[in-house]
């Protein structure tokens, strides 16, 4: 099998990370800190925000309790490597967790589109309501 | 949050006729209690991407324990429980849920 690998389509990720509270007013400036090393390292940052300061589930370094920002990222990959590497070093920083988000959402489109397809496919014909009442439900319960 | 296997509040689709009524399985593990085969919830809702850090959604799969609830119990189809898995990990990972309670 040959593989191909497009590097024209910038890869995009998002980045979480935890910042020990106990510094909060300094949030920004390391968020703004981590964005400018993206953009010199050829990157994007399409998204930064904070989720806020919330409880661990489990101690990290005896702390009980971190502030959590988000970040999305799109680019080669490279920047990735160097943001890691500087959260790493960082002491503030108590945790990070990178995940590639465009393979899945490019699928989650995919299926999405297909769904639709069919759909428009199956009220076209002759327009008749079948499992009317199952997609009316599944509406339903969606409100959780 | 609900935890136990029993007190699950009863998803949607549990009218739905597609899925396969197991009460009539009979016999073998006669004293069990018989679950009805529940339907994947997330094909109902028809959900693509299971996010990790969606920690309302986890903790319904995440039993008192912490451990992740199995498939033949949340009736969760294979893909859609291997997304839970894979997100249920991410989120342990960066500390939104636990690896193991007490």
């Amino acid at each position: 099998m040959v593989w191909r690998f497009d590097l024209e389509t910038k890869r995009q990720y998002e980045v979480v990370f935890i910042v020990d509270p106990t510094v909060d007013d300094e949030v920004t400036k390391l968020t703004d800190n981590f964005k400018q090393i993206v953009v010199d390292q050829g990157g994007s940052v399409t998204k930064a925000e904070t989720m806020g300061k919330r409880q661990l589930a489990y101690e990290i370094l005896h702390k009980k309790e971190g502030t959590f920002v988000l970040m999305e990222i799109e680019g080669s990959g490279k920047e990735i490597a160097e943001l890691e590497r500087r959260m790493r070093v960082n002491d503030r920083v108590l945790r990070y967790l990178t995940v590639r988000v465009d393979e899945d959402r490019r699928r989650a489109d995919k299926l999405k589109g297909r769904r639709a397809a069919k759909a428009a496919k199956r009220t076209a014909p002759a327009g008749q309501q079948r499992r009317g009442g199952g997609v009316e439900f599944a509406a339903d319960s969606n409100g959780e | 949050m609900s935890t136990n296997y029993d007190d699950r509040p009863r998803g949607g689709g549990y009218d739905n006729d597609d899925d396969q009524d197991r009460r009539s399985m009979g016999g073998r593990g006669g004293g069990r209690r018989m679950h009805r085969r529940r339907v994947c919830r997330f094909c109902i809702d028809k959900v693509d991407l299971i996010d990790f850090k969606d920690v309302r959604l986890l903790l319904n799969y995440l039993p008192e324990r912490g451990k992740i609830l199995p498939r033949r119990i949340s009736g969760n189809c294979a893909t859609h429980q291997r997304m839970l898995a894979e997100a249920i990990k991410r989120a342990r990972n960066i500390a939104l849920l636990p690896y193991t309670t007490d």
